[in-house]
């Protein structure tokens, strides 16, 4: 599905939602008529210092007028960008703050759904969709960690002796599939549906849950594809706790 | 004699021992538990009993802290399942202890690719566990000093915390140099040129430039020293913080963002001679930072 | 991968009280001996993993010299290898023993 098609599906009752050099920002009309918050990336757009700085403007913006708008990240956009420029700069602090401020605002109240619709990698990803409450996507969407071929060069084998690998755990490989199995991406939205309820939906679960749990490592070992994150982390707690 | 001991040098466990009290510190899910990788074995890789991560708790000059701490030299200290899983359960388990601060000995290349998916998540659960923790007031303080330096999603989950000390020797980046040279050509990179890498990346750059708080010498003493002080400075996670800290990032990008290259943003900040910034002895430098650009405490 | 496994008749109990230790680190030519006191006194086992087949006579060889040096009854030394030497495996495995003999 195209951008216009999305936001068309998403919020029949109108939208603001602007591009701007690749980057996305406005407001949707909810079939409640209450507003959510859009940010986003679109057409493969590298995530520099610069864009992660005016995503975080946009995010700290919503925070301030202390409405508790919901925020939707959309994403289609590259890796994070690799340039001489970015990481001395700082790249790491743009976007760790980007991640900070839609963690921030989820847990002042401001409920962050992800939406990846095309492609996204590494320091991007985690910056943006992963930092969100609930990750959703379609499905034709593309999310890596990195690719396969670089995958290769890095480890000094092949694209199909990773290939084959692959087939037996959904635990390295890029792909939609591995993602949800891993828990990272919470469910895949029917397009042939309106996407605009399957989005009232999930914001329906997010009110819903209990406290401010982060719960992907559970869905991982629910869903087989990462089967002993979830209880070492539990089992680190807990002696944690015990040792007070 | 061990105040001196080089960190560079140092395993994580010996980081471990000789920052904390001696004596004090305790593991959670130690060695002989054999929690090992789940997927190394895949690619004939061997395994690590504590998979390159350490958590525990002990005393750093008599209070409590929790504690985490990277083996870069296993399989580059990156993040993998178990690895991951383990600084998430310890940043939850701060989170509802609330009073104890957390100390994140950083020493990684990123996320393992052999677990890459695993690894990623493992680093946003662990921002989203960190995130929590200074939302109830607990200090996170990062220490960055290894062979392997702070990368990738390591360098995230450092711009995270509530505070950095980093030395010389530790790099702070996204990307690495060989990706950089990989995508932009060596013009523009040259991955093998070291002091061009640790102009841009290493430790002194990033004491100029704000990336981190404190510029360590590479001695045991020197990071106990800063992690006290910055234990005790941290700013809580607030609205005003992040605004603080946009304004800061902002600025940097008006004031830096045409430079070329960091000998020009040391100019910049008023260094007579950038060229001689390098070469220049640690108490020179650490006098010539505090001069040109004195660490803030309220962002981040 | 290849697993070896070693068991060893010692003369006598390993000294101190340290019910484990561990040295070393599973890097490029380094090994890691995690070394646990939960053998009978006059036992000694060393378990080792490693990635680099074919050299078990050589492993053979480094244990029993280790057996007959350090006399480590009552340790179970486990092993991981990152393809190291035979130099290194004997300085790692010693400083296992001696890591136990520590007061604990």
């Amino acid at each position: 599905m195209m951008l216009a098609e999305i936001l068309d599906s998403l919020f029949p009752n109108g939208h603001d939602v602007v591009l701007n050099h690749g980057l996305l920002f406005g407001r949707g009309t909810r079939p409640t008529g209450r507003v959510i918050v859009v940010i986003g990336v679109d057409g493969r757009l590298p995530v520099g210092v610069d864009e992660a700085a005016w995503l975080s403007r946009r995010v700290l913006d919503t925070l301030a007028n202390g409405n508790k708008d919901p925020i939707l990240v959309l994403l289609d956009s590259d890796s994070q960008r690799m340039s001489k420029r970015d990481e001395l700069l700082g790249l790491n602090e743009f976007l760790a703050h980007l991640a900070k401020c839609l963690m921030y605002a989820d847990a002042k109240g401001h409920a962050t759904v992800g939406l990846l619709y095309g492609h996204t990698a590494a320091g991007a990803f985690i910056a943006t969709a992963l930092a969100t409450r609930a990750l959703l996507a379609l499905p034709d969407a593309e999310p890596a960690v990195m690719d396969l071929p670089s995958m290769a060069r890095v480890t000094k084998l092949s694209v199909d002796v990773l290939q084959e690998k692959a087939k037996s755990t959904p635990v390295f490989a890029p792909g939609l599939d591995n993602l949800v199995q891993t828990g990272g991406i919470a469910a895949v939205l029917d397009p042939g549906v309106s996407l605009a309820d399957q989005l009232e939906v999930a914001l329906g679960s997010i009110a819903q849950s209990v406290g401010s749990k982060d719960t992907r490592d559970q869905l991982g070992r629910a869903r087989n594809g990462r089967p002993k994150a979830a209880d070492i982390a539990q089992r680190v707690r807990e002696l944690a706790l015990a040792s007070r | 004699m061990s105040a001196a001991w080089s960190w560079y040098e140092a395993t994580a466990r010996q980081r471990l021992l000789k920052l904390l009290d001696e004596g004090t510190f305790e593991e959670f899910i130690g060695p002989e538990q054999r929690e090992t990788s789940p997927h190394l074995s895949l690619f004939d890789l061997p395994e690590q009993f504590d998979d390159g991560m350490i958590v525990g708790h002990g005393r750093l000059e008599g209070t409590r802290v929790l504690m985490a701490a990277q083996e870069g030299r296993f399989m580059g200290g990156a993040f993998g399942e178990i690895h991951g899983a383990k600084l998430t359960g310890l940043l939850r388990a701060s989170r509802e202890i609330g009073s104890i601060p957390v100390l994140i000995l950083f020493d990684t290349g990123g996320v393992r690719l052999q677990e890459a998916n695993a690894g990623e998540i493992a680093i946003s659960e662990i921002m989203r566990a960190l995130v929590d923790a200074r939302l109830a007031g607990v200090p996170v303080v990062g220490l960055i000093g290894g062979r392997a330096g702070c990368y990738g999603g390591g360098g995230l989950i450092a711009g995270c915390c509530s505070a950095l000390a980093v030395s010389e020797q530790g790099r702070i980046s996204v990307s690495g140099p060989e990706v950089i040279e990989t995508n932009r050509g060596v013009e523009e990179f040259d991955s093998k040129d070291r002091a061009l890498v640790w102009r841009t990346m290493g430790g002194k750059h990033r004491r100029l430039i704000g990336g981190a708080e404190i510029l360590v010498d590479d001695t045991m003493a020197s990071f106990r020293e800063a992690a006290t002080r910055l234990i005790k400075r941290a700013p809580p996670l607030d609205a005003m913080t992040l605004e603080a800290e946009q304004s800061r990032l902002d600025q940097r990008l008006e004031r830096f963002g045409r430079c070329e290259d960091a000998r020009d943003i040391w100019a910049s900040l008023g260094a007579a001679d950038a060229r001689s910034l390098p070469a220049m002895a640690y108490r020179d430098f650490v006098v010539l930072a505090d001069r040109l650009e004195k660490p803030r405490h309220d962002a981040r | 991968m290849e697993h070896l496994n070693y068991h060893h008749v010692a003369p006598s109990r390993a000294k101190g009280s340290k019910r484990q230790a561990i040295v070393g680190v599973v890097a490029s030519g380094d090994l890691e001996v995690l070394v646990e006191r939960t053998l009978p006194d006059t036992e000694c086992e060393v378990n080792i993993r490693t990635a680099v087949e074919g050299f078990g006579d050589v492993w053979k060889a480094v244990v029993a010299d280790f057996v007959e040096r350090r006399s480590p009854g009552g340790l179970k030394l486990s092993v991981n290898d990152g393809g190291a030497r035979p130099d290194m495996v004997a300085l790692r495995l010693s400083q296992a023993a001696r890591a136990v003999a520590d007061q604990s």
